[in-house]
């Protein structure tokens, strides 16, 4: 075995990028369950957001136009979702199921054509000589524009969750949408807007993998990303500094295990290949054992208002 | 009081139709500036329907609303808010995860930067003399403090028109004092303030007048301070009713007994039960008063069985029964009724009969080497139903189809008729009209006179002052001594359950 072959800057730049999809869609589901919905379709948005930025990447040539063309596919998806769920009062779980069936078959069929193509790769941001710093430039200023992107959305939506009013209104509903209606707040319509929210987060996070990742097409590619997202917003407590911290412990646990097979790890293979899961589960749930907030209080309830 | 010339709101001809039903038909009536109007009726008359269309959450299918003498049809709570209508209400509008600050932000047109709104929190609650936390968060309050949040809310919109949607079910007499007290402040102050109640009591000492409603129509105005309460009652039934009235018993042995009863919390915002004791005899109605929220659930469901207790703690003719179940606890006489009706003492989608069998069952021979009797249940069910007055097409109704009042009159009639030898309610009458709570309450004596026990665990206090034979206060948990009923005064009441907390008077001035 050669631990040295391991080099700790690469590491942690890579599980970054590794790190990324999940991230997107976990964040985009936390706002969606922080609204009171709960959507178990996010393994269906992420595959076919893969599928449909990779088919826009490669027709228009452009890595940006086909992750627009992913988020557009994810929140479209999703809308299906809103419409089952929130107008026709169908059940969360069991629409999210069939969301992430009908996506799974959804982008095979259309990628179908596009299996064995190369994507046109995204670009390094160019950060200049802030890139040339020891160690630190090539973990934190080496990567693609989505990395940051991502970075900022933690920022954001944490932002939003804790100091706009949208951000309250949007808690609201989750906690008691039959308070928040009392009080004259459109139910319905935020929890629609968090739906789309999370859809076009979930297709980002799809095409992150089929564009930048791996970076082609191929049937069934999330493997399971969007179920790990699903799960890190409940061990994160529904907060979006955990989200992260959960995220980029699955990344980080994933790429690590991956060096050491290569190093030849006296480990069998399948414990390595579990142990992301099993570390992330473990870590976040000794974090929500300490009980830092509990689940939006109306969390996969259907509302309908009445008289 | 009422001074016309001022009028705040006008009615006319208001009128609102469901299918099925017509909730409000054709109501006027108007409230001056600075009076405090009551809007009187039972369950179902049509008041929260008119309320709903004042603050903008449903839209009247006819009739008018002049509000400072401008034309007012609010499309959504938003616009009746920036009319200048606010409302306090009764249940369903705070946020158990949010903090009291957000929870007063989300009820105004435009909340001011946070820093600034606790301190308008702070200026305001403290001027009326109902103190806040901003940073609280809501779910760790107790009842009456999550009121004064709702209160503080209304009055940080400077409201024209206040409605008050049966503010006083929470409070201890002490706080509804001063309620009243911060109430009629603000109507000198010129406030209109629309305040429902169905305590009679109250609204004689508060409201300057009051408009009455059965099934949907206005029936009745009147002074309440000239109406005794027992006309207005009769005014809002349509019809004269028996008072309730107790005779003479005796008391027997000993037959449930609580030693030091205690369990923790069963929930984030639950009550622990501490160190209850009391005992409770034969032909005896003990009834234990308190604020919501200090352990009333949480003693019926361990007298209930529900959560079962240590062993030493609970006591049925000498008989340690705390770790039975709650069947084995009925098998032996001792019958319950929680509060909650629907998902608690009633499942929602199973019908009367089926309800009705799933307490009876054993104690009225419905079953059969495991196979029910259902024609049993049926006559069983029916029974109830005709005993108690409920109104529903017949046993095979769904639970959830009755009206908050009739399901509560078929949930504690099922126990009743079974005959336990101790029969524990909590809150028997909670949102029963007066003539069918009149008659749940006679029940109840009849039982104790026939050499039952009964255990009426209530936040109404006009009740137990009816039924009980003996108090004790239920606060955070803890069982006050227990004292006998003719003894005490509502005053001394109020104190034993708390007083006031830490409320003073308001110092406007």
């Amino acid at each position: 075995m050669d631990l040295t072959a391991i080099q700790p800057a690469i590491l942690i730049a890579s599980l970054m990028v590794s790190s990324t999809p999940i991230l997107l869609a976990a964040l985009g589901e936390m706002v969606v369950e922080r609204a009171g919905v709960l959507n178990l379709g996010v393994e269906g948005m992420m595959i076919t957001g893969a599928v449909a930025g990779f088919a826009v990447a490669i027709n228009s040539g452009s890595p940006a136009l086909g992750f627009l063309g992913a988020a557009a596919a994810g929140a479209a998806l999703s809308l299906a979702f809103a419409v089952l769920t929130q107008l026709l009062l169908s059940n969360h779980v069991a629409t999210g199921l069939a969301l992430t069936l009908a996506g799974l078959g959804l982008s095979a069929l259309v990628g179908k054509p596009y299996e064995g193509m190369k994507a046109p790769s995204l670009p390094k941001l160019d950060l200049g000589p802030l890139a040339e710093i020891p160690f630190f430039g090539r973990v934190l200023f080496s990567h693609d524009v989505m990395v940051y992107l991502s970075l900022a959305l933690v920022a954001g939506v944490w932002a939003f969750l804790r100091y706009t009013r949208a951000g309250l209104i949007l808690r609201a509903v989750g906690e008691s949408a039959e308070a928040a209606h009392a009080l004259g707040y459109h139910v319905i319509r935020v929890r629609i807007l968090a739906i789309l929210f999370g859809g076009a987060l979930a297709g980002l996070g799809g095409a992150y993998i089929s564009l930048v990742r791996v970076p082609q097409w191929t049937e069934g590619m999330t493997a399971g990303a969007g179920w790990i997202a699903l799960a890190i917003v409940v061990f994160a407590s529904w907060r979006a500094g955990w989200v992260l911290v959960g995220a980029y412990l699955f990344g980080g646990v994933t790429v690590l295990q991956l060096n050491l097979q290569a190093a030849g790890a006296a480990v069998p293979v399948a414990l390595l290949s579990a142990s992301p899961y099993l570390v992330t589960i473990l870590v976040l749930v000794i974090i929500s054992a300490r009980g830092l907030q509990g689940a939006p209080a109306a969390l996969g309830r259907s509302f309908h208002a009445s008289g | 009081m009422t001074r016309q010339a001022e009028q705040v709101l006008s009615l006319e001809g208001l009128t609102k139709a469901y299918p099925g039903v017509l909730a409000c038909d054709d109501i006027s009536f108007s409230i001056g500036r600075g009076e405090i109007h009551a809007l009187l009726g039972e369950n179902g008359a049509g008041k929260s329907t008119l309320v709903k269309m004042i603050y903008g959450l449903v839209a009247p299918d006819s009739g008018r609303m002049t509000l400072e003498g401008r034309p007012f049809a609010p499309p959504e709570p938003r616009a009746a808010r920036a009319a200048g209508v606010a409302m306090v209400f009764q249940h369903f509008s705070l946020f158990d995860a949010l903090s009291v600050a957000e929870n007063i932000a989300l009820g105004m047109e435009e909340a001011p930067p946070p820093r600034r709104l606790a301190a308008r929190i702070r200026e305001v609650s403290e001027l009326y003399g109902l103190p806040l936390d901003p940073a609280r968060t809501v779910g760790t309050l107790s009842a009456g403090e999550r009121q004064r949040v709702e209160i503080v809310r209304c009055l940080l919109q400077e409201p024209r028109l206040l409605i008050m949607d049966e503010p006083t079910s929470v409070l201890t007499p002490q706080e509804v004092e001063i309620l009243f007290e911060t109430l009629r402040r603000l109507a000198q102050d010129g406030t209109a303030i629309l305040y429902i109640s169905h305590k009679l009591e109250e609204i004689r000492a508060l409201c300057d007048s009051a408009t009455i409603l059965r099934r949907g129509q206005v029936v009745a105005t009147c002074t309440p301070a000239e109406t005794t309460a027992r006309e207005m009652a009769e005014m809002m039934v349509g019809a004269s009713f028996a008072a309730v009235e107790r005779a003479p018993r005796a008391t027997g042995e000993v037959v449930l007994e609580a030693r030091g009863l205690s369990a923790p919390a069963p929930g984030a915002f639950g009550t622990p039960l501490r160190d209850i004791s009391f005992s409770l005899r034969a032909g005896e109605v003990l009834g234990l008063g308190g604020v919501a929220g200090n352990g009333q659930d949480e003693l019926l469901a361990a007298l209930a069985g529900e959560r079962p207790s240590p062993r030493g703690m609970l006591f049925l003719d000498g008989q340690d029964i705390g770790r039975l179940g709650p069947q084995t606890r009925r098998a032996q006489g001792l019958a319950t009724a929680p509060e909650e009706r629907l998902g608690h003492a009633a499942a929602p989608e199973m019908s009367l009969t089926e309800n009705g069998l799933l307490t009876a069952a054993q104690s009225r021979g419905l079953l059969r080497r495991g196979f029910i009797d259902w024609p049993g249940a049926r006559r069983f069910a029916e029974a109830v139903i005709s005993r108690f007055d409920v109104r529903t097409p017949g046993p095979q109704a769904a639970a959830r189809a009755l009206s908050g009042g009739n399901l509560q009159k078929f949930v504690i009639g099922r126990e009743i008729a079974q005959r336990p030898r101790v029969l524990a309610v909590n809150q028997p009458t909670w949102g029963v009209d007066a003539a069918a709570a009149a008659a749940i309450r006679q029940a109840l004596l009849d039982m104790a006179a026939q050499g039952a026990a009964i255990l009426v665990i209530s936040q109404d206090l006009d009740e137990l002052f009816e039924v009980a034979d003996r108090f004790g206060a239920l606060v955070g948990g803890r069982l006050s001594e227990i004292r006998p009923m003719a003894e005490l005064s509502l005053e001394r009441v109020g104190l034993m359950m708390g007083g006031a907390h830490d409320m003073e008077v308001a110092h406007v001035g």
